[in-house]
Parts: structure tokens; sequence; C-alpha cells
């Protein structure tokens, strides 16, 4: 654990721990009862964060609108599976980031003009933390014209280059080697910026991430890898599934990368190292992974039926219970002065009413034509060129 | 006009396309310091330096996965796979990331990419290393696909092809790579040469031979024959551009020979030339005198022995004798 936390790295592990073992204690009872007795430890409460130097820039407003991203990101997404299960009209997987707010939104909050975002199939909360409307990604979900890829791309394929978002990628670790090179593009630009690229921690076993890091570290891209540790790769769980020391962001010591483990529930923590790994990118050209110590409380996807026997029901309730980030964070606030009940009730009032509204405009926007279908292959043929009208583009009957 | 090997018209056109656009970077492994496996990008580290001629490590899935991602941003990769047999270790890359970014984007991203590099057999290699994989990826819609056979199509079609909005997968050949051919001086203007037409390398009446790559030699060949031996006079139709493709000069040549023999080193399972077959019999179904024949690389793992290789390839002999099954 290097960086400027080095003299941190009890605690640091420690709150880490408090989640963690938490997800293997449906294999083993010993551990759990180990783990329950760390995460109530009094010796080991998490630090503070909230005095780091990026937290005390941040305004009541700014504070406010993160809280109200994350509102509004499960609002959305309860609303999406809820239009999911009621009459099958939306199609395909729906891998659902619940639980998971507080790392999207935070690691968002911190993005400047020249900072690009990219992620895996788990993609709606980065879409609406970059600035997505509701609109465009509820009706992508319904496969809708006027969804944010036209119904191209579906709940895995959320994209906004505008807003420095690249997706919504389905291939588990496939956008590793892309945010690379977004990294990359941005070095060889000559711009100040970083990659900021996100991945599950059973995205960490595939070897296009390995390949990613070597070029990482060998040609100093400015890219950080954010593992985000839900505990489970699809319902195996960590131990079943990496050999690993102590924690699975280690593996960047191997290529000589700096590395840091964060307690996801804590909204100051997640904005805290992300940034420090950011300026290590942009000022040093230099890449990090950060593991963010997290937790989903529905399956895989939904279609993960059998997501409550490979964790017990207790698991799911004690961190709903204990480490929901939306309740932490709500509560850090009330306690600041900057949130009240009735202001919270407010946010969440608004954030419903905006997903009830998406809901509708999804399921009133047209769908895509038969015609759409060969759109959006090729830029020349999109674009009509005088190139496209030489050789043929396309084997239709 | 001046004759120059293939290689060097590849590189030549490299240098031109760093010359005229500041985003074009050419990657691979050894293609800088070490001048390029088969010495096709020698000389141009010298000249442009680490930022624009750029080895990477041995791990293609890492670096082409990269360049994708870089040209989201504009930057204009040319890759190198020192063989395209090493596709297999990309794939997800080459088909998902290259291929599908555009259209699940709702065509809001581009893919401006060259990958490039020999993909042929007859060079005693085995068959990890002598795949043609140009069917394979035409199969892909987002991708173009192309093969060219001569110098001057080399340098014209890549320089095509780095100017392309869209991912382009170039096959070159390790055994064209020191073949001389006439090829337009620079000082003359800028050579493009677009991708989707095609070129008739040999003007004939009685059989269109249809092929692409190293094949077009063969094909050459086997027309001198068939016209000295056999009185038959071929036409060589070369695609040059697999997709997008040149439709009407397959069906113009076959609409004036009816008689058409494919000749393809893919393997003949849906290879390029099965893609060739099914248009011609849609659309000059009534102009055709004979079945049309192919002549693909013999159904099998390409094989090491020096002495069986040339005959599990299309060649001069084998061509000839399938048109003499058909003229």
């Amino acid at each position: 654990m290097r960086g400027l936390f080095l003299s941190d790295l009890g605690q640091n592990a420690a709150a880490a721990l408090v989640l963690r073992p938490l997800a293997e204690a449906a294999m083993s009872a010993p551990e759990k009862s180990f783990v329950m007795e760390t995460a109530n430890s009094p010796n080991h409460s998490p630090l503070n964060f909230a005095g780091s130097p990026i937290n005390k820039t941040l305004s009541a407003e700014e504070k406010l609108e993160t809280f109200r991203q994350m509102v509004r990101i499960r609002r959305f997404e309860q609303a999406a599976l809820k239009n999911y299960q009621k009459d099958g009209t939306m199609g395909g997987f729906l891998h659902l980031y619940i639980g998971q707010e507080s790392v999207a939104v935070g690691a968002a909050s911190l993005m400047g003009d020249h900072d690009h975002m990219i992620t895996a199939y788990r993609c709606h909360a980065h879409a609406l933390a970059v600035g997505m409307n509701m609109n465009e990604c509820m009706a992508e979900l319904y496969g809708k014209a006027t969804g944010c890829s036209k119904g191209k791309g579906g709940s895995m394929h959320f994209f906004a280059p505008d807003k420095n978002f690249w997706g919504g990628h389905g291939i588990v670790a496939g956008q590793t080697p892309l945010g690379l090179g977004l990294g990359y593009g941005l070095k060889y630009r000559g711009l100040e910026g970083c990659a900021l690229c996100f991945l599950g921690d059973g995205a960490i076993n595939q070897g296009a991430f390995h390949e990613s890091l070597n070029i990482a570290a060998l040609f100093g891209i400015p890219v950080v890898y954010v593992i985000e540790n839900n505990g489970y790769s699809m319902g195996t769980s960590q131990k079943r599934s990496s050999a690993y020391k102590d924690c699975l962001a280690q593996r960047s010591e191997a290529y000589d990368m700096d590395w840091d483990v964060v307690n996801g529930e804590d909204f100051y923590e997640v904005r805290a190292k992300t940034h420090i790994a950011m300026e290590r990118a942009r000022k040093e050209h230099k890449p990090t992974i950060l593991e963010v110590m997290t937790y989903r409380y529905y399956g895989h996807s939904v279609a993960d039926a059998n997501h409550k026997k490979y964790r017990s029901p207790e698991e799911i309730a004690d961190y709903k219970k204990n480490h929901d980030p939306i309740n932490l964070w709500r509560s850090k606030l009330i306690e600041e002065g900057v949130l009240t009940e009735e202001s919270s009730k407010t946010i969440d009032t608004e954030a419903k009413l905006e997903a009830t509204a998406s809901t509708k405009f999804a399921e009133e926007s047209p769908a895509p034509t038969i015609e759409d279908i060969t759109n959006d292959v090729y830029w020349e043929t999109d674009n009509n060129t005088e190139a496209s009208q030489i050789g043929r583009h396309f084997f239709n009957d | 006009m001046r004759e120059i090997e293939y290689r060097d018209a590849l590189n030549e056109a490299f240098d031109e396309e760093l010359a005229r656009d500041e985003n074009v970077v050419l990657m691979g492994e050894e293609v800088a310091q070490y001048n390029g496996a088969y010495k096709v990008t020698r000389g141009l580290w010298d000249k442009w330096g680490d930022k624009r001629v750029v080895d990477t490590p041995i791990s293609e899935a890492g670096f082409i996965g990269m360049g994708i991602g870089a040209s989201m941003l504009g930057i204009r990769p040319v890759m190198e796979l020192m063989f395209w047999s090493f596709h297999s270790v990309a794939f997800d890359q080459l088909v998902n990331n290259a291929a599908c970014c555009r259209y699940m984007s709702g065509g809001l991203i581009n893919v401006p990419i060259v990958m490039r590099g020999p993909a042929n057999g007859g060079t005693n290699v085995g068959a990890t290393h002598s795949h043609t994989p140009e069917g394979l990826f035409a199969a892909f819609p987002g991708l173009k696909v192309c093969s060219p056979a001569t110098p001057a199509d080399a340098k014209g079609m890549m320089k095509t092809a780095i100017r392309d909005n869209d991912p382009v997968y170039v096959m070159e050949n390790t055994t064209l790579y020191g073949n001389k051919g006439d090829v337009p001086d620079p000082a003359d203007g800028d050579f493009l040469i677009p991708l989707g037409k095609a070129d008739i390398k040999r003007e004939g009446s009685d059989v269109s031979l249809i092929a692409h790559g190293a094949s077009i030699l063969r094909c050459l060949e086997a027309a001198e024959i068939l016209a000295s031996e056999h009185n038959i006079d071929a036409e060589v139709v070369d695609l040059r551009s697999i997709r997008p493709l040149d439709q009407d000069a397959i069906i113009k040549s076959v609409k004036k020979t009816n008689r058409a023999v494919l000749v393809d080193e893919s393997k003949p399972f849906c290879g390029v030339s099965a893609q060739i077959a099914t248009l011609i019999q849609e659309y000059a179904f009534d102009y055709l005198d004979a079945p049309v024949k192919r002549v693909c690389t013999i159904d099998a793992p390409a094989i090491y022995s020096p002495h069986v290789e040339p005959d599990q390839l299309p060649n001069a002999k084998r061509i000839v004798a399938q048109v003499l099954t058909i003229a």
C-alpha cells in the first residue's frame, strides 16, 4: 500500500476487512466470527477522510449534488428492475449497481475536462454520474430509438463521448486495454488528464487486464484501474476465483505500480484516494490500481436467480443495514448540517418522479426501424460519402 | 515509372501518412528499433522517433486494445501483427471492441485503426503461423478487409486504409514483401487506391479467375499456361478489397467469360470464395456455362513439410487442372 497513505496501512486494511470477509462469510463459519469481531472492533474504526484536501474543497451544494446523484442512480435502477420484471418489454440482461453507488459518483465527482471514464457492463451508475439523463438511459434499456445508443447497445452498452464516457462494455475485462488507450491518447496529445477504467473483481483474472497493467506501467500511461470489489465474480466468491496474498490490488506490485485499498462505503474515502491516484496519473503519468471494497444487493444480473444461495440473507441484510453507502452519506451530511431529513426526502421523491417519468418516456418512444439495423456500422455508409459508393459493404439478401 | 519492393511501397505509405497526419502512430512488436520483423517499417523510427513509431511488448490483446481506445480519442494507430495468425490472442479486441463499438454506441464512437501484417502460407512455418483470416474478419460487419497483391496496390490501399474512419484490416504476405513492381513516384502526387475496387490484372475471354493476394500471382502463372498449352484465354480479376467488395467487377467478368474459377488461399469452408460463389449464382446464374469451381487451400491445418506445402496451397498446376474441368 504505497502512496500518501502509507502510514495508515493498519487502519485502511482493517476498514477493508469490514467488508471483505463478509463476502466469504457464507463459506466458513469460523471466518465469519473472526470477521464480525474485526468489523466491530473499537480498535479499528475507519479513518476520517472528510479533512483530506480534495474533500475540504467540496461546497455544501456540491455535497448535496453527489448525494442527489447517488439517490438518482438507485431510484433509476429500482425503476429499471420493476420495469424489467413488469411485462417483458425489456430484453437482455440487467446488471444492477445498487449498493455500490458511492464508487461511481465519488470518482465522477473528481473528473475534469480531460478526464475520461470507461467501465464494464454494470454501467448505468457511471453513465448517470457523468451526466447522462435518465430518459436516454431508460429508453436504451427499452431498446428504443431515443436511447443513448439508439437502442443498439442495451443495458451493458451505454456511451456518451461528449461527457468523456466511453462505455459500457460487455466482455469481462475487454474494456481494460481500451481504458489504457484512452490514457495513451491523452498523453499522446499532451493533455493533463487521466483515464478511469473500472472493472469488477472477477475481471482481474483475465489476460487482457494483465497485459494492460504491464503496458500501463511500462509506457507510463495516465490510467487508474478501479477494481470495484463486490466480493463475487458472478456467483463465485473472491476466495474461490482469485489467488491473492492480502488483497487483489496488490497484484500491481509485480508491475511496479502503486495501489491502494478503499472502503467504498465511505464517500469521502473514495474521493480522497481516487483523487490521489488521478493526480498521480495526470501529473506523473503513473498508473494506479485501486481496489474499492463494495457490495451489490442484487445478483450478478437479474438473471442470477441464485444470488441468495451463494451468500447468506444475513450478509445482505447486514450490508443494507450497516454499510449502505447512501445511508451513510446521508447521515454524514445531516451530521454536517448540509442535509436535513426533509431535504433528503425531497431529493428522494424527485429522483423517484424522474425515474417514473423516464419510464413513461421510454414506453412512449418509438422503436428503431428495420432500416436502422444497417446504420451506424460504417462511417462512410452513414455519411453517404463517395467512398461508400465503391464496392458492396453489406451482403443482405 | 520506378520499380520498388512491396515492403518499401508499404514503408513509403507509412512515411507519407506519418508526415500528413500527426495523429498517425505505428505500433507493434519490433516495428521501431528492430525495423520490423520483415523490415517493412525500416528507417521509420530513425526518422520519426519514439512518439510516432512504437515498439510494444508481445502483448497483442493489450496493445491492440490500447490502440482501439486511443483511436476513440482521434489517434490513428497503424498496428502490426507480426503474423495475422496471432489474431487469436487478441480476438476480443479485434471483433468486439474494434468492430462493434461504433454500432453499439449508435454511431457516437469511431475506431479509425489499421491492423496489418502478413497472412499467408507457403513458408513452412506450420499451422499456427499460416492462417489466412480475410474471410473470417470480413464476416464481421463494421470491419473492412483488403489484401493487396502488388507493390502499387499495397501502397495505395494502405494510405486509403489509414485515412478511413473505420477499422481496416490489411492482409499482407511474407512471400510478396520482396517482390518488385511499378509504383508511381511520390513527386507525381498523392497515390491512393480506394477500397472496394477490383482490378483486372489480365484481360481474357474464356474463363474468369477470381482471386486476391498472392493467389493473383498463381492465377497469372496459370493464365500463361492455359494460353500457351490449352489455347484458353483467362481473365484474372484481383478483388484487392474483400469488404467492401467489388461485386460489379466480378459479375461483369463472369457475364463476359461465362465461366468462373475462384482461387482462394483460405480454407474452403465459408472462405472468401464461398461468398463470391453465392454472389455469382445469384447475379450471373443465367450466364454460366459451367458450375463455379474453386481452388482453395487443401482443407487441413497448414502442413509444415516443404515437400508438400506448395501443393496444399493454390498453385498454377491446381488452377490449370480445375479450369480444364469446365473449359
